[in-house]
């Protein structure tokens, strides 16, 4: 399970930094949501990961605080998702404001020579 | 708790509600919106006038040192708390200050430019009122994507190619930024289970040796994603042309989002990181004075290479931070007083001198560069779009004379030297670093402490040769002067600000007292701490 967390964060965040470094304005934006995804993945595993355990009562129908989930990471997860979502969409209206501006999607708005 | 505590919302809300109010209203309307937009931010300046007075009341040293607010009036670990202490109030009141003439230079024409102007100036507001005002890390992280997006928009206000492209670069980097914010924030919770500030700085003693490590790992990324922010040095190549594209009302409060870096990392460094915090105690401040000098050597060397007006100020940004940085990476309360006044000093200053380049530039023939080559490539690929609407107001007589008195006082204000604020503040940090350099060491003063009072010098002198070289390109070497078309709702933000730097001059004994008192608190971080965990739930019964 760790492992498996780790792995798809760590292929997430490589894939996404290779992305942002590209340079054309499409790779970016999937490149800056890749990155997004393995964040949120890693603030959820900072409320820990539990293998096998009851959702909220445990087997007897007894529930203990104890048990329960971290709720704060699932709370900032949901507002970094809100966040991320706002501002990908910002970020697309200014990708086509720049791609019909300068009639290229390289970054810097030109090809290099 | 009395009412007066419920001002503490105030800078959060009215903004919020001015703002969406704002959306109802058709864009048509731009006399109503400009008039609800500035009635709301005078009542924001008077309001943090009052929160001042209010942090200003309590002596410093004592428990009851900073107010604190619990939204919802849940207890203080668990919820939300707004905290207001003598820093916090210092840099709503310049946010208010900056706002105001921002505002008002930007009815002469720019508040048409496109769409939503307001809307969005009120949101930033709103953003950094709650970035200010928040003690809790990852609300710091909503105020400050409240505060990005807005400035977002803001920095697309009035369109164009050079401003969309630069528009691009910014936000691509601010967002990469937001995710290392996250990652930071993230791995401090998961090693001490706490996002509140004061909590934080409680539970940092007790982490174990062993997740040492990681916590240090989420503080550095975490003061990354600042860094970036307030431009320190490798992490600052997007600043000066994303400044020098936005249009001049919003550089000028632009001015001031790189001084919200400058503010967290000076808040969570002394607060989390400072005596209290044992073997933690210290972290990463050779980093904070290293970095921040090799970034005013940078700006040093960008002011001067700079062809542009607007690349110049963006530069001075860099300087500014730069200094801050470096003062704040020394760790000392009369150092971190200094630094206070300087910033307070050179956000006026830099916010002046972007509203005020727009003006001159309307002097120069668009072909009057041609000396300079470099100027002349550059401007080509410039956005020169004329901007044909009809302007209304007042036309300023005598309006280049006066201009070039303000250019002037900004020179002096930027280069530190006498007898503006910019020589006191410049003065005031510099003894601070000589007194606190003697009285560490018995040999003397460390070398760190002897290169940041070159620096400082340095940058100064810099900042001098290139304004004067621009001054005298400006405003004496044109053959032909085109007296530019200036109207008194542009020129009166710009002179207020400058003689607010002149007050700071005649009564900088005032705004000393007042950065002492907010710099001995913040090495204090135990009655911060306890005010705010103190604050319970039946404190909020008594008010309204």
């Amino acid at each position: 399970m760790e492992l498996t967390l780790a792995l798809a964060i760590g292929i997430l965040t490589g894939s996404g930094v290779w992305l942002i470094l590209r340079p054309r304005t499409y790779q970016l934006v999937i490149g800056l949501s890749l990155l997004s995804y393995a964040v949120n993945l890693f603030i959820f595993s900072m409320g820990r990961l539990r293998i096998g355990a009851a959702p909220v009562l445990g087997s007897d129908g007894v529930g203990s605080p104890a048990d329960f989930a971290d709720p704060v990471p699932q709370a900032l997860v949901l507002t970094a998702i809100v966040i991320g979502f706002a501002t990908t969409a910002l970020f697309l209206v200014v990708l086509i404001a720049t791609r019909g501006l300068t009639g290229s999607d390289h970054v810097d708005g030109r090809e290099s020579r | 708790m009395d009412w007066t505590d419920h001002l503490l919302m105030v800078p959060i809300l009215l903004p919020m509600v001015t703002g969406a109010a704002l959306l109802l209203i058709d864009e048509v309307r731009h006399t109503a919106k400009a008039l609800i937009n500035v009635a709301s931010t005078l009542t924001l300046l008077v309001t943090t006038l009052a929160l001042m007075r209010m942090a200003d009341a309590v002596p410093p040293g004592t428990a009851a040192l900073s107010h604190s607010y619990a939204i919802g009036d849940w207890p203080a670990p668990f919820a939300i708390v707004l905290v207001l202490d003598r820093l916090s109030a210092l840099m709503l009141v310049l946010t208010a200050i900056l706002a105001v003439a921002s505002l008002v230079f930007s009815l002469a024409r720019w508040h048409r430019a496109g769409s939503h102007f307001h809307t969005l100036f009120q949101f930033l507001l709103m953003g950094l009122g709650g970035a200010f005002l928040t003690g809790d890390v990852f609300n710091l992280f909503v105020f400050f994507e409240i505060m990005l997006a807005a400035s977002y928009g803001l920095l697309l206000h009035g369109s164009g190619v050079f401003r969309v492209r630069s528009g691009l670069h910014y936000i691509a980097i601010n967002l990469a930024a937001s995710l290392l914010f996250l990652i930071g924030v993230s791995l401090i919770y998961g090693v001490t289970g706490t996002l509140n500030m004061a909590d934080l700085a409680v539970r940092l003693a007790a982490v174990p040796a062993e997740d040492r490590t990681l916590l240090q790992a989420g503080a550095a990324i975490l003061g990354v994603a600042f860094l970036v922010k307030a431009g320190m040095w490798p992490l600052c190549f997007w600043l000066p042309s994303a400044y020098m594209a936005a249009a001049a009302p919003v550089a000028a409060i632009f001015a001031l989002l790189s001084k919200v870096g400058i503010y967290v990392i000076l808040r969570l460094t002394l607060l989390v990181f400072g005596h209290a915090a044992g073997e933690l105690d210290g972290f990463g401040r050779e980093v904070l004075l290293f970095g921040g000098m090799a970034t005013m050597a940078f700006g040093a060397f960008g002011v001067l290479a700079s062809q542009a007006m607007g690349r110049l100020a963006g530069y001075s940004v860099l300087v500014s931070s730069g200094t801050l940085l470096a003062a704040i990476g020394l760790a000392d309360a009369a150092i971190v007083s200094g630094a206070l006044f300087y910033m307070v000093s050179s956000t006026l200053t830099i916010a002046a001198l972007f509203m005020l380049i727009e003006l001159v530039e309307r002097a120069q023939e668009p072909g009057a560069d041609l000396l300079t080559v470099t100027m002349a490539a550059y401007r080509e690929e410039m956005d020169t779009e004329e901007e044909t609407e009809e302007e209304v107001g007042v036309a300023m007589p005598g309006a280049l004379a006066i201009l070039s008195l303000c250019f002037g006082c900004l020179a002096l204000l930027l280069a530190g030297m006498p007898p503006l604020s910019g020589f006191i503040a410049k003065f005031a940090l510099l003894r601070a670093i000589i007194d606190a350099g003697e009285a560490a060491t018995p040999v003397g003063i460390p070398g760190s402490a002897w290169l940041l009072v070159a620096m400082m010098i340095l940058s100064g002198l810099a900042a001098l040769l290139a304004m004067l070289r621009t001054g005298i390109r400006t405003f004496w070497a044109p053959l032909e002067v085109i007296v530019p078309r200036v109207l008194v709702v542009e020129v009166a933000p710009i002179i207020v600000l400058i003689s607010l730097c002149l007050t700071l001059t005649i009564h900088g004994g005032a705004l000393i007292r007042y950065t002492d008192a907010a710099a001995i608190s913040l090495h204090d971080p135990a009655s911060y701490i306890g005010r705010v965990l103190e604050t319970s739930p039946e404190a909020g019964e008594a008010g309204q």
